[in-house]
C-alpha cells in the first residue's frame, strides 16, 4: 500500500516537474525578446563573411543577437520567400522563378570561384575550356592538361549548391533540354560533396583531385589553378581579368525589420566592406 | 473493531485499483504514443512523396536511370541499386563475421573472455554513425585510395563500414538465441559423439536458427537505413556502379544531401525516394519474416 502511494505520488511529481518545465521555457523565452534577434540563412559560401560581419556588429551593438545558418543557396533564398528567416543569403544571381518572388536583391560582395587541385599536382593552368572539358568527362586523365598519367578524379557540388550554379553557368557547364529546361553537364561519376569545406577536404586528401572553391575557403590545403592565364587573386577579379565569379546577394522580403535594414547598411559601409575586403571584392 | 477492520479493507481494496486502472491508462498511452508517431509519419512522408511520384510517373521514377533535378529527371533507379548493393555487401561482411563471433563467445570462450566481449561489443553498437562515417573517411579511403587509385570514395568503402556497423546487432540477437537453446541439446550431442565443433554447426546453430536469422534481417535493415557513415564514404555520384570500386549514391544519402537545397518538384522527388525507401523496408521485412516463419518452424 505504502508502495503505492509513493508510485502514485512520484507520477504527480513528475507531472508537476513537466509543466514546470515548460513554465521555464515559457520564462527563457520572454527574457529573449527583451534583446532583438535577427535570423540570417543561406548560401554556405557566404556564412563565413555574414558571421564575421554579425559578430562585429553584435560588438558593437548591445542586446543584438545575429543567427546566421549556411544551408545553401536556394533553401536561402526561399526562407527569404516563405518569411521563415528574417534575410536570405545567395551565392548565385536568383533563377527566374525566383526573380517573380518579389524579394529586395542587396549585392554585399563579388567572390571568385577558383579551381582547385591538390597541392602536390604538377598542372598550374587551365583554359576554360578545358575546365569544362574536365568537369564533363571529355577530358579524363591529367596527362592530356599537363599532369601525370593519372585518371581525374572530379569533384563537385550537390545539385542546388549556389556555388554549383554560379560555376556551372560561368564555365559553360549547362546545356537545354527540349522543354527548354537548362540542366548541368556535369561528368555522372563526379563525386559529390556536400558544402565547401567537405569539397575542399576532398581535394586535399586525394592527389588526383579537382574541383571549384569559393575564394573564402581557400587556404594552404588547396593548390588553385590559373584560367585563361590570370591567377585567381581578388585583384584580378577587380580588373575583370578573371572571369569565375559571382555576386554574393542578401535578400529580404516586405516585412524587413529596422534591426535587418540597419544591418545591411553596416555591411555596406566602409566598415563592413573592410571586413569583405579580407577575403572578398568589395561593392562599388 | 471488526466492522472497522472490513471497511478499512474495502478502502484499501478500491484505492488499489484506483491505481491500477490509472498506471494501466499510463500504458495504453505510451503505446498509443508510438503507434500515433507511426501513423503521422507515413502519413506525411507519402502525403508529401505520392504526388511527385504521380507527375513524374511511377515507371520513371523508379526505373530512371538518370537523377538530373535541374532539368527535371528524376530517376531513382542508380539510387535503389546503390542501396541493394551496398547492403548485399555489408551482409557479406557483417554475417559471417558476426554470427561466428556470437558462436563464439555464447559457446567457445570462457565466462571471463565474455565478460569482456560483450560489453566491447555494446560499445560497438553505441558508437554515433557519423563517427563510422569519420573513420571510413581518414582510415579506409585513404586504403582503398592507395591499392586501387580509384579516390576511395566507393562501394567497397560503404560495404565495410555497414559491415562494421551492423556487426553488434547481428552479435546480440545471435549470441541471445544461441544461448536460448537447451542445454540437453549439447550434452545430447556430444553424448553422442559428436565434436564440439560438430555439436556447434549441426544442432546448436540449426536450433537457434529462427534467432540468427532474425539478426541478419535487423542487421539488413540498419545498412540499408545508414545515412550519415553512407554519406561520408559513397561519394554519392547519382550513377549506377558498375563495380565496388565506383562510386554510388543510396536512397538515404540522395534525401539527406539535396533535401537543405531542394524545393518544388525537387522537394517532393526527395520525399518520394523517402516513400520507396519506405516501402522497400517494409516489403523487406514482410517477406523476411514470412521466410524466417517458414525456416524457422
Amino acid at each position: 500500500m505504502k508502495m503505492i502511494n509513493k508510485k502514485v505520488a512520484s507520477v504527480f511529481l513528475v507531472g508537476i516537474l513537466t509543466v514546470g518545465l515548460f513554465a521555464g521555457c515559457d520564462k527563457a523565452a520572454d527574457n529573449q525578446t527583451g534583446e532583438e534577434y535577427l535570423s540570417i540563412v543561406g548560401s554556405t559560401s557566404v556564412t563565413p563573411v555574414v558571421t564575421k560581419l554579425a559578430d562585429a556588429y553584435m560588438a558593437k551593438n548591445d542586446g543584438v543577437k545575429i543567427d546566421v545558418q549556411g544551408i545553401g543557396s536556394s533553401a536561402g533564398v526561399k526562407a527569404a520567400y516563405d518569411k521563415s528567416a528574417d534575410v536570405g543569403m545567395s551565392s548565385r544571381n536568383l533563377k527566374e522563378e525566383e526573380k517573380q518572388w518579389g524579394l529586395t536583391e542587396t549585392i554585399i560582395a563579388y567572390d571568385g570561384i577558383a579551381v582547385s587541385v591538390h597541392p602536390s599536382n604538377a598542372t598550374a593552368k587551365l583554359t576554360t575550356d578545358q575546365v569544362k572539358d574536365v568537369f564533363e568527362g571529355t577530358i579524363t586523365n591529367w596527362s592530356e592538361i599537363g599532369g601525370k598519367d593519372e585518371e581525374i578524379i572530379v569533384v563537385s557540388r550537390e545539385d542546388g549548391s549556389g556555388t554549383r550554379g554560379a560555376f556551372e553557368g560561368l564555365v559553360g557547364l549547362v546545356a537545354k533540354d527540349a522543354d527548354g529546361n537548362k540542366y548541368s553537364t556535369l561528368v555522372e561519376d563526379a563525386l559529390i560533396a556536400d558544402g565547401n569545406g567537405a569539397v575542399k577536404a576532398n581535394i586535399a586528401s586525394k592527389e588526383n583531385a579537382i574541383g571549384y572553391l569559393s575564394f573564402s575557403y581557400l587556404d594552404e590545403s588547396v593548390k588553385t589553378l590559373s584560367i585563361n592565364d590570370v591567377k585567381p587573386l581578388v585583384g584580378n577579379i577587380e580588373n575583370g581579368t578573371y572571369e569565375i565569379s559571382r555576386p554574393f546577394l542578401l535578400l529580404t522580403n516586405d516585412a524587413i525589420t529596422n534591426l535587418a535594414n540597419d544591418f545591411i547598411e553596416y555591411i555596406l559601409s566602409d566598415e563592413g566592406q573592410s571586413i569583405v575586403a579580407e577575403k572578398l571584392i568589395t561593392v562599388k | 473493531m471488526n466492522i472497522e477492520n472490513e471497511t478499512l479493507k474495502k478502502k484499501l481494496i478500491s484505492k488499489n485499483r484506483m491505481a491500477e486502472n490509472i498506471f494501466s491508462k499510463i500504458f495504453f498511452l505510451s503505446a498509443l504514443i508510438s503507434i500515433m508517431s507511426l501513423i503521422v509519419i507515413i502519413v506525411f512522408v507519402f502525403a508529401k512523396g505520392v504526388p511527385a511520384i504521380l507527375e513524374i510517373g511511377l515507371m520513371d521514377f523508379v526505373f530512371g536511370k538518370l537523377w538530373r533535378p535541374s532539368s527535371n529527371d528524376f530517376g531513382i533507379l542508380p539510387m535503389i541499386l546503390g542501396s541493394i548493393y551496398a547492403t548485399i555487401g555489408a551482409l557479406l561482411i557483417g554475417v559471417p563475421i558476426g554470427i561466428l563471433t556470437a558462436v563464439y563467445i555464447s559457446e567457445i570462450a570462457t565466462k571471463k573472455i565474455r565478460r569482456i566481449i560483450i560489453p566491447m561489443v555494446e560499445l560497438l553498437a553505441g558508437i554515433p554513425s557519423v563517427i563510422y562515417g569519420f573513420f571510413g573517411l581518414i582510415v579506409i579511403i585513404p586504403l582503398i585510395d592507395k591499392g586501387f587509385d580509384n579516390g576511395g570514395n566507393s562501394l567497397l568503402a560503404a560495404m565495410i563500414i555497414l559491415g562494421i556497423m551492423i556487426l553488434p546487432t547481428i552479435i546480440n540477437i545471435s549470441d541471445a538465441s544461441l544461448r536460448a537453446v537447451p542445454k540437453e541439446y549439447r550434452e545430447n550431442s556430444l553424448a553422442l559423439g559428436a565434436s564440439k565443433i560438430q555439436t556447434i554447426f549441426g544442432v546448436v546453430l540449426p536450433a537457434a536458427k529462427s534467432g540468427v536469422l532474425t539478426a541478419v534481417v535487423l542487421g539488413l535493415g540498419r545498412a540499408i537505413g545508414e545515412t550519415m557513415a553512407v554519406i561520408l564514404v559513397a561519394g554519392n555520384s547519382p550513377q549506377i556502379p558498375n563495380s565496388i570500386f565506383d562510386r554510388f549514391r543510396s536512397m538515404t544519402a540522395n534525401i539527406a544531401i539535396e533535401m537543405g537545397y531542394a524545393f518544388g518538384l525537387h522537394q517532393e522527388a526527395l520525399f518520394a525516394t523517402g516513400v520507396v525507401l519506405f516501402v522497400f523496408i517494409i516489403i523487406l521485412n514482410l517477406g523476411l519474416n514470412l521466410f524466417i516463419r517458414k525456416v524457422g518452424d
